[in-house]
Formats: C-alpha cells, structure tokens, sequence
C-alpha cells in the first residue's frame, strides 16, 4: 500500500520527537498528536502526554497524574518539554508569528497573542507544523516574533513538518533547510510555496513512510484516517 | 467572621482608573456575574489584567479598558476572541501590554510577594521585548547571564468565580484546573470571589487553594461563570458563546446582545 501524504506528515511528527526520552510533549492540533501518540507507541516510548487540558494520560488514556496550566509552566521552564505549535508566520531564521499581522500597534489582523511562544521557544525543544505550505506563512520576516529562532536566543528549533517536507534551521546563518521532502514534492514546490530561499544540500532525502507495524497503529489512533486525510 | 457581600457591593469598591485582575482562563470559569455587572457600570479607564476570554473582548467592547495586559485572548471553542479582535484592528484600547503568558503569572507572583519584579529567560530576543519599551533585562549577581525582568502586576481588586466557598472567604474549584485565580487574589488590595454555591464540597482540603487571607468578600452566584464553562457544574454554552462572538460583526445584534444580557 502507497503511504499517503497524511501518513508521511504524520511519521514525520512523530520523527520530530524521538530521542525525547522524559520529556512532556504538547502537541498542538490533531496531526502533531497523532504523532506524539505514534512516538509514544513505538521509539519514544518515555515521553509524557496530557488531555490537552489537565491530566496526564498513560498508554491506555487513563487518567495518571495532574498538569494543570501551572505546573505546565514549571515543566516548561525547567526544559522538560517539545512542543510541536501552529504558526501564522514563519520566517527564514525560524521565527514564529502567531501574534498578530501587520504593524502590531494597530494590527490589520490580530490573532491570538503571543501565548507561551516566547517562554517555549527560549526554554525547550520547539517544532511546527504547518498543514498547507505556502508563501503567506513562510515570509522573509515575520511581523511579530512571538516564538523566536535560533539565532534569537532558541533553544532548539527542532523541526517544521510541513504537507511538502521537513524542514530544519542549519541552513547558512542558521537559517531554514529542507531536510527531507515528501514523496513527489519537489524543491521546485517548495520553492514556489515559500518567501525566502531554502537552503539544500545534495541529494534530498525522501520523507519516510510508516512500517507495517506503524501503519497498524495509526490506523488504531486515527480510524479511517481521519486526521491524515485533513492534509494533501 | 461572614464575609458575604453582593455583586454590587463589589462594583461599589471598584473605582475608575483602578487596576482590575480577572481569573479564569481564555472561555473557562471567568468569573461573568462580576464581569456582567462592572459591564453595566459606569466605571471606566480600568487597567485589565488577564488570561483573556470574553471578559477582555465585553469590557474593551464596551470602552471600560484603558489598557489591556494580556498573553493571548481566546474564546477556546473559538480560538481568536472577535470582540478584541476587532477592538485591536479598529484600534479602539488605548493602550496594549502583550506579554508572553508566563510572564504574566511571575509579574503576580512579584506582586503577591511584594518584590518589584521575577527574573525569567520567557520573554527574552522575542518582540515582546521591542513593543514593551519599558521591559528591562537584569544581570544575575552571581552569573552574569542576563534575564529579563518581569514588573510586579499589583492589582487594586481582583475578581474570580470559584466552584465553592464558605462564607469565611476559603474557596475550592471543583474542575481540572485552578488556573492562576490564588495568585490574583494574592496580588490584590481587594480581592472578591464568587461561587456557585456556599458551602464547601467534601472533605479533602487540597481544593481549597483560596483562604480566607486573601479574600474581601464572598458573593453567592450560581451560575456566574456563564457562558464560560464551571465543571462540573456545568460546560460553556457553545450556542450562547457563538452568539455573543456573531455580534462582532453586527453592530445591531451586539446591541441587542448588550441588552439583553447586560440587563
């Protein structure tokens, strides 16, 4: 069976957190929690997961301990965290806007506010997603740095997974890399889809589909694909 | 001693210009009979502190905020609040003070323990730092590394909606999540709590995160985080939240809104 790009990103979610060991991961949307749990289930078999709201869930959803908003914070700044964020913008050094859009003092669209991006992004691992690659999220600069980048302070900008590749910030002046496409996106796509050069080196990897056994689990976590079929 | 006041009695001590901290969190147990009732005030150039929700978006609506200093402001259901939205791109909140969530939490917390500020890396090369001019960083004594400098966030008064509380002024949420509503009443001259229901549930203390040191009045008000969610008392009135967040773009329905549900 052809893996379909909705179980490409969802590999490459999950690809985002091995080796988290201990860590807690906040997924932010239905993809990167399905790759959180995919991780979980396989090659990071450590890392610690939440309702989204305030318990901890063990393998089975069960219910296993308490982290309401305050102890997510303790968490957070004690570096025992990945986050995986949504971002309206993000530029070519890996900045991250989900602030608001255009001149901040009197915005022409005001999102969300800054939330815990600037905490996040200075205190652990940060990765993206971004479920439709284009020009208007990826933009030479972002209007607000709410999530910073590397060469702003991060602490590490581990990855963003978009619907054409993964993408890292260890381009020249650490700015962003392809570091695997997706099969049958091309550099020519992505290049077209973002406002800045991305930097490649060589023969770009291809993106890696699930094994068997990955395939058997994302289809217990995600029925009839519901959630990889929400990217193409 | 009996600490039980009324919704009014409260609005009475709150005075125009004062510095006002809301808890809850984004649309989760905010506490809405307080908000409802210093709406229908006269009170204005209120300075608002909070994890924003409809609270921030009904008060900046209305003209009651001079400033706003918040972390993000959302509905949840509704991830971008339209009434702040839409006061933002209209330009309408004299004065802005975005910080990143956590910041706001360490700048209670220097209040509530009369310090003039709490070191923190959150903040620190984001554009928090550039649109807050009057952020300063500080030099650890001991390592020299910088780190910025978060302000105490003194309140004048500050105003929660708990799941219990006895008439003393203790005061238990029965949900997931206390949010930061001890660290509000800590950081206020006045603090007020209303609850679903006098009368604490159970036993186990370990819910009471409010005593009565930090509280000034008690108001019994069921149903008063509406239409934000109260578990387990009840969740948020998604067809009410819709609504109210439909008005933003129709100046006549958030009149009628206004009416109706302020009245």
């Amino acid at each position: 069976m052809t893996a379909s790009i909705g179980d490409i990103c969802a590999i490459a979610c999950a690809e985002a957190f091995r080796g988290d060991g201990r860590k807690m991961v906040s997924p932010m949307g239905a993809m990167p929690k399905l790759g959180a749990r995919l991780a979980r289930a396989t090659f990071s078999p450590r890392i610690t997961l939440t309702d989204g709201v305030a318990t901890i869930l063990d393998e089975d959803d069960q219910p296993a301990g308490w982290m309401p908003f305050s102890r997510v914070f303790d968490t957070l700044w004690s570096g025992r965290r990945h986050v995986m964020m949504g971002a309206s913008q993000i530029d070519q050094y890996g900045n991250q806007n989900i602030s608001a859009i255009g001149d901040w003092a009197r915005p022409k669209v005001q999102l969300l506010g800054a939330r815990g991006a600037p905490g996040n992004t200075v205190c652990h691992p940060t990765s993206y997603f971004v479920a439709k690659h284009n020009a208007r999220v990826f933009v030479p600069d972002v209007d607000f740095a709410s999530g910073v980048g590397p060469s702003r302070g991060a602490h590490e900008i581990r990855c963003v997974v978009t619907n054409l590749g993964v993408f890292d910030f260890q381009g020249p002046g650490q700015t962003m890399r392809v570091r695997s496409l997706h099969p049958g996106a091309t550099l020519e796509q992505v290049a077209a889809a973002t406002g800045f050069s991305v930097h490649a080196e060589g023969d770009v990897p291809t993106s890696r589909g699930p094994t068997a056994e990955e395939a058997a689990i994302l289809e217990r976590l995600d029925p009839g694909g519901r959630i990889r079929g929400s990217v193409g | 001693m009996n600490i039980v006041t009324s919704i009014d009695a409260v609005i009475d001590r709150i005075e125009d210009g004062m510095t006002v901290g809301i808890g809850g969190w984004g649309s989760r147990r905010k506490p809405m009979a307080f908000v409802r009732a210093l709406a229908k005030s006269d009170r204005k150039d209120l300075t608002v502190v909070t994890y924003g929700g409809p609270d921030a978006g009904i008060l900046c609506a209305l003209g009651k905020v001079r400033r706003l200093v918040y972390g993000f402001v959302s509905l949840d259901s509704i991830p971008l609040e339209p009434h702040f939205r839409r006061a933002r791109q209209k330009g309408t909140i004299p004065e802005v003070i975005e910080y990143d969530e956590g910041m706001l939490q360490l700048g209670l917390r220097a209040a509530a323990w009369g310090l003039p500020f709490l070191p923190t890396r959150a903040g620190l090369g984001s554009d928090v730092m550039k649109v807050n001019p009057g952020l300063k960083t500080v030099r650890c004594p001991y390592t020299d590394t910088e780190l910025l400098a978060v302000p105490a966030l003194k309140l004048d008064v500050a105003l929660v909606h708990m799941s219990r509380a006895d008439v003393h002024g203790n005061a238990q949420f029965l949900g997931p999540d206390p949010y930061f509503d001890d660290w509000f009443c800590l950081a206020a001259d006045q603090a007020f709590v209303s609850c679903e229901r006098l009368g604490l549930e159970g036993t186990d203390p370990v819910r009471n995160i409010i005593n009565p040191t930090m509280v000034d009045g008690v108001v019994e008000a069921p149903g008063g985080a509406a239409f934000t969610e109260c578990p387990p008392d009840y969740g948020r009135d998604e067809a009410l939240q819709r609504r109210y967040a439909a008005t933003a773009k129709d100046p006549a329905a958030w009149d009628r809104f206004v009416e109706e549900w302020l009245s």
